[in-house]
C-alpha cells in the first residue's frame, strides 16, 4: 500500500486554480522530490499532506488525500494527530525563541508527554538522528538562536523527528543555507530515508537528483511528469520537463 | 536655461519645506522644555517655605525644651490627637493651645481693652505663667511686648511633602502639605484599573489576533478603537451615573464613590490601548513560528499559550504599562467617581483622591504664587515624574523587543 496517495486533487485559492487534478502516490521509506518553477504549486501540494493549507482563508480543495489508506480530509479527522504523524521542515529555519532542549521537547510536551526521563532521552535521540547532538550537547540550555542557520535547520528536523512521525515533509529545507550546511542536510535525508517517508520540495536540480528516489515535475498547477528520479533526469518523456531540467526555462 | 531655473526653484522649494519642518520640530521641543522648566520652577519653590500662615508666631514658655515643631504636629494638637508635650519630645505636661479666640476664656473683655489694645500685654503675661502653653498669634497681636520664647516651625521639605500623611493645604494656621494619600490614591486606582483591564484586554487581543474571523475582526476592532475617541468626561459621567450606584448597592456602602469606581472607569478607558497594542504585538509573531507549532501537532490554543504569548510578551507588557500611564494621568474620568477624600486608602472600597484630580479640583481656588498654588505645581512635578518613569519603562521594553527580533 502506498504511504501517501492523492486522487484527482484540485485546489483553489479564491478564483485561482492552483492545483489541477493531481494524482500520484508515494511508497513508504522513499524520498520523493517535487520540482518545478516558482508558483507551480509544488509547495501548495506538499502542504496538503499535513493540512497546513487549512490556515489560509479561501482555500477550496477537492479530491482525495490518503495517508496510510485513510482520507485525511474526511470529517472528524483529528488534524493535530495527523500533524504528529506528518512532520514538516520549513524553508527558513524557524526555531522557537526557547532553549535548544525546549525546542526539541516542544512537540512531545504539547502532545501531553510528561515523563521527563523519556523526554530527555528522546531529545538526545532526535538530536543524534539530526546529526546535531555532538555540536549542541554541552549547550542544551542555550537559546536556539545562538546556533548557525544550518544548525538551526537541523534543530528543526530534530524537533520534527521527536514526535515520531512516519512522514517528513520538507519545503525547500536547504534553500536558505550555505553549501556546507546543505550537504549536511542532504546526508541527513539519505539517513532518514531508512525510517521515514520523505517528500521534499526543492529548486535545486542537483539536490533533487542526489537525494530522491522519485521526482515529480509540476508546471502551472499540473503534474507534468512523475517517475524514477534517474529516468526524469536522464530520459524525460515530456519536453517541458526536459527544458526545465536542462535549464532552458524556470 | 529654463530647466536650470526649474531646478533652482525645486531646490529652493525643498529647502523651504526642510526649513519649516526643522522650525516646527525645534519649536515643539523648546515649548515642551519650557513647560517642564516652568512646572519644576514653580513646584520646587514650595520647598524651604514655612507652612505657617504669614505673620503667625508660635509662642511657648521658657521652660519648654523644644525649639521647633512641625505643621503636622500643630494640626494634631488642634485636633487633640496630641495632648501632651511628651508625645512630641517635650516635658511631661499637657498642652494648652491658645489662639486669639481662646484668649477670652482667660481674660474678660475689659481686661483685653475695647480695641483689644491690651492683648499684647496679656499674651505675654499668659505665656509667662503657663508652662504648657502653645500660643499661636499674629505679630499684630504681639506688638513689641513679647519677651518669652518662640518655637520655629519646620519648613516644607521634599520628605515632608512626599511622605506627609495629610493633605489640607488650606488648613489654618498651618497648612498640611503631605501628598502620601494622593500618591497612594493614584497608585491604588491605577493598579486597580490594570487589574481589571489587563485580563480582559489580553483576552480580547487574543480573540482578535488569533481566533476571530476576518469579518468579525473587521467589525469589532473599529468599535474598540472608537472607545478611545470618547471624551474622558463622558466616561466620568457614565461612571457616576451607572457604576457608582451599582458599587454602592453591591457592597452595601454608604457612598459608592470609591477607588473601585475609578478603577473600573479607567479600566474601560485603558482597554482600547491595551487591546490594540497587544493585538499588534501578537500579530507580529511570525507565521513560520505559528506554523512550526501547529505542524508539531499543537492545537491552536497550545500555540497561543506556548508560542504567541511568550513571543509577544514584551509587547503585551508594554501595552499594560501604556495602560497604566494613561490611568495615572487621567483626570476628568476619575474626578467624578473616586469620592475625593484626602485619606490614606486601605482598600479599593474607600473614597480616595488622585493627583491629577486634586490639581484640577483645587487649582481654580488658589491665589496665584501662594503656598497652595506652588504645592499644586509640585504635585504636577510628582505626576510628571511618575508618568515619565512609566514611559521610560515602555521605551526600555520596546528597545529590548527590537533587539530580540534581530
Amino acid at each position: 500500500m502506498p504511504k501517501i496517495e492523492t486522487k484527482n486533487i484540485n485546489l483553489y485559492y479564491g478564483d485561482f486554480h492552483a492545483l489541477k487534478g493531481i494524482t500520484m502516490s508515494m511508497e513508504p521509506k522513499t524520498v520523493t522530490a517535487l520540482i518545478g518553477p516558482s508558483g507551480c504549486g509544488k509547495s501548495t501540494y506538499l502542504r496538503i499532506f499535513n493540512r497546513m493549507n487549512d490556515l489560509i482563508d479561501n482555500v477550496k480543495l477537492s479530491g482525495f488525500v490518503l495517508v496510510d489508506g485513510q482520507d485525511i480530509y474526511e470529517k472528524g479527522t483529528k488534524v493535530d494527530e495527523l500533524r504528529k504523524n506528518v512532520g514538516m521542515v520549513f524553508q527558513k529555519p524557524n526555531p522557537f525563541p526557547k532553549s535548544i532542549f525546549e525546542n526539541v521537547a516542544y512537540g512531545m510536551k504539547v502532545n501531553g508527554i510528561k515523563d521527563t526521563k523519556y523526554i530527555t532521552q528522546k531529545v538526545e535521540q532526535s538530536l543524534q538522528q539530526a546529526a546535531l547532538w555532538d555540536e549542541v550537547k554541552d549547550k542544551l540550555k542555550k537559546s536556539a538562536f545562538e546556533l548557525s542557520g544550518g544548525q538551526q535547520q537541523r534543530l528543526c528536523i530534530a524537533r520534527a523527528l521527536a514526535v515520531e512521525p512516519s512522514i517528513l515533509l520538507m519545503d525547500e529545507p536547504a534553500s536558505a543555507l550555505d553549501p556546507l550546511s546543505t550537504s549536511k542536510i542532504e546526508e541527513l535525508i539519505y539517513e532518514l530515508k531508512k525510517e521515514y517517508t520523505i517528500v521534499i520540495v526543492t529548486h535545486n536540480m542537483q539536490q533533487a537528483g542526489r537525494v530522491s528516489d522519485k521526482t515529480a515535475f509540476f508546471y502551472l498547477g499540473e503534474l507534468i511528469e512523475f517517475d524514477d528520479t534517474k529516468i526524469v533526469f536522464t530520459n524525460p518523456k515530456n519536453t517541458k520537463t526536459q527544458n526545465y531540467i536542462t535549464g532552458r526555462f524556470g | 536655461m529654463v530647466s536650470n531655473l526649474n531646478k533652482q526653484l525645486k531646490d529652493f522649494k525643498e529647502r523651504f519645506i526642510e526649513g519649516i519642518l526643522m522650525v516646527s520640530g525645534t519649536v515643539t521641543t523648546v515649548a515642551v522644555l519650557l513647560i517642564i522648566i516652568f512646572l519644576f520652577k514653580e513646584g520646587v519653590s514650595l520647598f524651604g517655605k514655612s507652612p505657617l500662615e504669614n505673620n503667625i508666631s508660635i509662642l511657648v514658655n521658657e521652660k519648654n525644651p523644644l525649639t521647633a515643631i512641625t505643621a503636622a504636629q500643630i494640626k494634631d494638637i488642634s485636633d487633640q490627637k496630641i495632648t501632651n508635650w511628651k508625645q512630641i519630645g517635650g516635658a511631661d505636661d499637657s498642652i494648652i493651645l491658645v489662639t486669639i479666640n481662646e484668649l477670652s476664656t482667660y481674660y474678660t473683655d475689659d481686661q483685653l481693652g475695647d480695641n483689644l489694645q491690651f492683648v499684647p500685654d496679656k499674651v505675654n503675661e499668659l505665656v509667662g505663667k503657663t508652662p504648657g502653653i502653645l500660643g499661636l498669634f499674629s505679630t499684630k497681636n504681639l506688638g513689641d511686648k513679647y519677651t518669652h520664647k518662640y518655637l520655629s516651625i519646620k519648613d516644607i521639605t521634599i520628605g515632608s511633602f512626599l511622605f506627609g500623611k495629610q493633605w489640607f493645604p488650606t488648613a489654618t494656621p498651618a497648612a498640611q502639605m503631605g501628598i502620601l494619600p494622593l500618591i497612594l490614591g493614584t497608585l491604588w486606582v491605577s493598579f486597580g484599573a490594570i487589574l481589571f483591564a489587563l485580563p480582559i484586554g489580553i483576552a480580547a487581543a487574543i480573540y482578535l489576533a488569533e481566533i476571530a474571523g476576518k469579518r468579525m475582526r473587521n467589525t469589532i476592532k473599529p468599535i474598540i478603537e472608537l472607545l478611545s475617541g470618547i471624551p474622558s468626561v463622558v466616561f466620568g459621567f457614565f461612571g457616576l451615573v451607572v457604576i457608582v450606584p451599582i458599587i454602592q448597592k453591591l457592597f452595601h456602602l454608604d457612598v459608592g464613590e470609591t477607588g473601585l469606581a475609578g478603577s473600573i472607569v479607567l479600566a474601560i478607558m485603558a482597554l482600547p490601548t491595551i487591546i490594540t497594542v497587544s493585538e499588534d504585538a501578537m500579530r507580529t509573531t511570525p507565521r513560520l513560528m505559528k506554523e512550526a507549532s501547529l505542524a508539531l501537532g499543537a492545537t491552536q490554543w497550545q500555540t497561543i499559550v506556548r508560542v504567541i504569548i511568550p513571543y509577544s510578551f514584551s509587547g503585551i507588557s508594554a501595552a499594560a504599562i501604556l495602560g497604566i500611564g494613561r490611568a495615572i494621568g487621567e483626570t476628568m474620568a476619575v474626578i467624578f467617581v473616586t469620592g475625593s477624600a484626602n485619606v490614606i486608602p486601605h482598600t479599593l472600597l474607600q473614597p480616595m483622591h488622585t493627583i491629577p484630580a486634586v490639581i484640577a479640583a483645587e487649582l481654580g481656588e488658589v491665589s496665584q504664587g501662594g503656598r497652595h498654588y506652588k504645592a499644586l505645581f509640585a504635585l504636577g512635578c510628582v505626576l510628571f515624574i511618575m508618568t515619565f518613569i512609566v514611559n521610560l519603562i515602555v521605551q526600555y521594553i520596546f528597545s529590548k523587543r527590537k533587539h530580540n527580533q534581530v
